[in-house]
């Protein structure tokens, strides 16, 4: 019945000019997969994976996959292949009351159904100008597009240093006297040294900002205009760039497989990272964090995916593109924990191969014994032969303890893996400036590819809006918000900026991510109606949505997005908030100290938080406002005489 | 007689050096570890050398420049190997000052490592700090240089496509008032197709094709 009107009404989408679209299908194809496939599927997924067991966190997350993950982009991509509008306007259209959300990420109305949109005229007339509901999307959108650039910058800065031979992250530098070593460097570790204090140059505190670094800033323009030459005419440009920046990522990760697999020790921590341990599965921390990082991984709510599929054709199939997108970015996940796990297989055995070389040169020193007769296989032996003759000699050389175990254990997620874990790994690879080009090139493409969806979701919406006269050239409109991006982002280019940086991925984030979706999710399944979307895909791909849709929208998809936020805010509510500072006078340095955040910073962190999410309550209010007037307008107006008597 | 006093002196070298003598030194050679395959076995020829090496470093100090090789005492020798040296005077009744000692080594520890093809980790001088190679910064750093070069190369890009974006628009501008003028003119334009020109039928009130004969020659004539 909707399909019989023909041709989408609202397709000329927002301006009237011909709306964009894609040069085949490849391109969205690609680009979906991009936004979705981030720098969490190198980092955070291999971490989790470590953690929780090895293989056996594949159970929780295959299932948060099925029942959570693919739902909820199947109506992102439905949602916007139909409406052909940007989140803000997706969002409008299921329910002016819901505006808020789709202002975050703003639903358009659904032209389709004459009925709704009527209903939906009548009830706010002079609506065409800002839509109220795109503003929460809107917002999280372009505070995750600052600290993600933020990430990019870091990785620039070390791509650009891994020119040259020897690294510069392998050695320590001299002390001002020339006499030794800088202190810093030697208590700890030269990565962690080059990490902390070369490319961050770090304070000690949250509340003691220090100053712009200008290597940072230099590299953060680098990046923003790196950025803004792919996003400057919207697909038609990131529809080019798509092609490298999706493809590039799967290459290195191959070529990294491959010489992974055939270093030393690779085989030996692939085997102890992957052997599955379920009696991990029984705490709820593991299908927590699961549903969570399906959640993340796939990039939902920004409204990037909503923008990318309105410049669909209207008769796309949604979902197959929504399944097969889904698997191919957990399929990465997969292939790139591989990969990682290879490498970090190959670290652990050579560190554990150095930890045993110390202690057998300790050995050789203090009982004279030749040089070289101790190999590692004979240390053992050689060390209880020692213990039962000599104990008082043995026990005062201190010698560590050297488990393989004990190394493979060392995990860690996020920066901490990329350039202080894997950076150290690399230095011992031979032809070590070339692997970390490499690397630092796949990373940079991967956050690249995905800031074109956070950049599109910015974008599109203020398109179709109308926020911008049609007169505005797009490539205007892009370098403004680049311009507006890379301003407010010089904030973490101060010494204190990765403390921010983490409150933004931890906090701010996460939290606005949950709710817009809930109200997603919930907005489609009861305010639009399973029903009246089902007939909008049947229009769209020519198949009812299935049993398995109907029940996850309906119920499970919710449910599971409930839980998991109550869940995610009893924790944050119940561990303290706090973060662990880089302090060089630090009594157990170089571990790093615990510290709480102040006042005023978690302040913040509520506000960054709630902002986004204020948008919903705070346009549904306006609505409701706007309704009663208008009831009472059309009152005053059906009986003028009345008025005197106060009938009306 | 000549047996009490080679004993004498052996007894007195013993005094001047033992482990943790005054003034004694102990060295540590990982030959194996720098040298692999190739690596020599360490004996008295060595040692010869060794105290060569030293006694090289003292007389290139001011006021020792009779430093001979027999001043330079080696003792303890183990299979590690190390071993302890003193430097002793002319008089072989003392031993040089530590301090001294310790300048001269560290002024000539590049020939004494080159000697051996050992280098500052392979032939420690316990208690002898080496001195640090400077730092060969370059003067310009490496990534400031190709970071002007991808800024330069984005920067272009973007000109080059802001650049293009205004002519495409200037040109689509342009554009309509064109197609307005051909609107009106379109029953005088001839479209071409396959090289043929094809006139719309509709703007013509017919056309005669001269391959059919006309009325007149139907008939041939006698």
């Amino acid at each position: 019945m909707a399909c019989a009107q023909g041709p989408d009404p609202l397709g000329a989408g927002g301006g009237g000019e011909r709306r964009p679209r894609w040069d085949n299908r490849l391109q969205y194809l690609l680009s979906c997969i991009g936004f979705a496939v981030g720098l969490g599927n190198i980092w955070r997924f291999p971490y989790l994976c470590q953690t929780y067991g090895g293989g056996a966190f594949l159970i929780p997350y295959l299932i948060a996959l099925v029942l959570e993950g693919i739902p909820l982009f199947h109506i992102e991509l439905a949602i916007g292949q139909r409406l052909r509008r940007g989140s803000v306007g997706v969002w409008k259209a299921v329910s002016p009351y819901l505006g808020g959300v789709g202002q975050a990420g703003t639903w358009v109305l659904c032209g389709v159904n004459p009925a709704s949109s009527r209903r939906w005229r009548q009830a706010v007339p002079g609506h065409s100008g800002v839509c109220p509901t795109g503003l929460g999307c809107l917002t999280v959108s372009f505070l995750v597009s600052l600290y993600y650039n933020t990430v990019l910058t870091w990785v620039l800065w070390y791509f650009l240093n891994s020119f040259q031979s020897p690294l510069p992250w392998g050695s320590c530098p001299l002390d001002l006297n020339r006499t030794g070593l800088e202190a810093e460097c030697q208590a700890s570790s030269p990565v962690s040294y080059f990490w902390y204090r070369q490319t961050l140059n770090i304070t000690a505190d949250i509340s003691d900002s220090g100053s712009v670094q200008g290597r940072l800033l230099a590299c953060l323009a680098a990046a923003w205009a790196i950025v803004y030459l792919c996003v400057i005419r919207g697909i038609e440009s990131t529809g080019k760039a798509i092609y490298f920046t999706a493809l590039f990522p799967y290459l290195v990760l191959t070529v990294f497989l491959i010489r992974g697999l055939t270093l030393p020790g690779a085989v030996r921590g692939l085997t102890y990272l992957f052997t599955p341990d379920v009696q991990v599965l029984r705490s709820p921390r593991v299908w927590l964090d699961a549903a969570t990082q399906i959640f993340f991984s796939l990039s939902l709510a920004f409204g990037g995916h909503i923008a990318f599929a309105s410049y669909n054709p209207p008769r796309n199939n949604c979902e197959k593109d929504a399944v097969t997108i889904a698997l191919v970015n957990s399929m990465t996940s997969l292939y790139a924990s591989i990969a990682m796990f290879s490498v970090l297989g190959f670290k652990a055995a050579n560190d554990h191969g150095r930890c045993l070389d110390r202690n057998i040169l300790q050995l050789i020193n203090a009982f004279d014994l030749p040089d070289q007769s101790v190999s590692r296989d004979d240390y053992a032996a050689v060390l209880t032969h020692l213990n039962a003759t000599q104990p008082d000699r043995v026990a005062r050389l201190c010698l560590e303890t050297c488990r393989l175990e004990d190394f493979l254990d060392k995990s860690a997620s996020g920066t901490g893996l990329a350039f202080i874990i894997f950076t150290e790994a690399i230095l011992h690879m031979p032809g070590a400036p070339g692997w970390a080009v490499l690397f630092f090139g796949m990373l940079f493409t991967l956050g690249l590819s995905s800031m074109f969806g956070n950049m599109e979701s910015i974008i599109t919406p203020l398109l179709d809006v109308g926020l911008v006269h049609r007169s505005v050239p797009k490539e205007v409109l892009s370098g403004l918000v680049c311009l507006v991006c890379f301003l407010s982002a010089t904030c973490f280019t101060l010494q204190s900026g990765n403390y921010w940086l983490e409150i933004f991925d931890n906090y701010v984030a996460p939290l606005d991510l949950m709710v817009l979706a809930f109200f997603e999710v919930v907005g489609v399944a009861y305010v639009y109606g399973v029903q009246r979307f089902g007939d909008d895909i049947e229009c769209m791909t020519g198949r009812r949505p299935g049993l398995y849709w109907r029940v996850t929208w309906r119920v499970v998809s919710p449910l599971l997005l409930l839980t998991i936020f109550v869940a995610y805010v009893a924790v944050l509510a119940w561990t303290p908030l706090s973060y662990r500072a880089w302090d060089a006078q630090y009594v157990r340095f170089p571990l790093r100290q615990e510290k709480s955040y102040p006042g005023w910073v978690q302040a913040t962190c509520v506000l960054l938080c709630f902002l986004p999410t204020l948008w919903v309550p705070a346009v549904a209010l306006v609505q409701l406002l706007a309704e009663c007037r208008r009831r009472k307008d059309g009152w005053q107006a059906r009986c003028p005489k009345l008025q005197g008597r106060g009938a009306c | 007689m000549l047996c009490l006093l080679f004993f004498l002196v052996t007894a007195i070298h013993a005094e001047l050096c033992h482990p943790d003598a005054e003034n004694a030194f102990k060295v540590r050679l990982s030959i194996r570890s720098a040298l692999g395959d190739k690596a020599y076995a360490w004996d008295t020829n060595e040692e010869y050398l060794f105290k060569a090496m030293v006694a090289f470093s003292m007389r290139k100090v001011p006021n020792r420049e009779t430093t001979e090789i027999s001043h330079v005492l080696v003792c303890n020798v183990t299979q590690r190997v190390s071993f302890w040296f003193v430097v002793t005077d002319p008089s072989k009744n003392h031993t040089l000052p530590a301090v001294e000692v310790q300048s001269a080594i560290r002024m000539s520890r590049n020939r004494i490592n080159s000697a051996f093809f050992l280098n500052d980790q392979t032939l420690e001088f316990l208690k002898i700090p080496s001195t640090l190679a400077p730092p060969t910064d370059p003067s310009v750093p490496i990534w400031i240089i190709i970071f002007g070069v991808i800024f330069c190369i984005v920067i272009v890009a973007v000109m080059l496509l802001i650049l293009s974006g205004i002519r495409q628009r200037r040109r689509m501008s342009k554009g309509p008032t064109e197609v307005d003028d051909t609107e009106e003119k379109c029953e005088n334009t001839i479209t071409i197709e396959n090289g043929i020109p094809c006139d719309p039928l509709d703007t013509k009130g017919g056309r005669i094709n001269d391959a059919f004969l006309t009325e007149d020659e139907r008939l041939t004539p006698l």
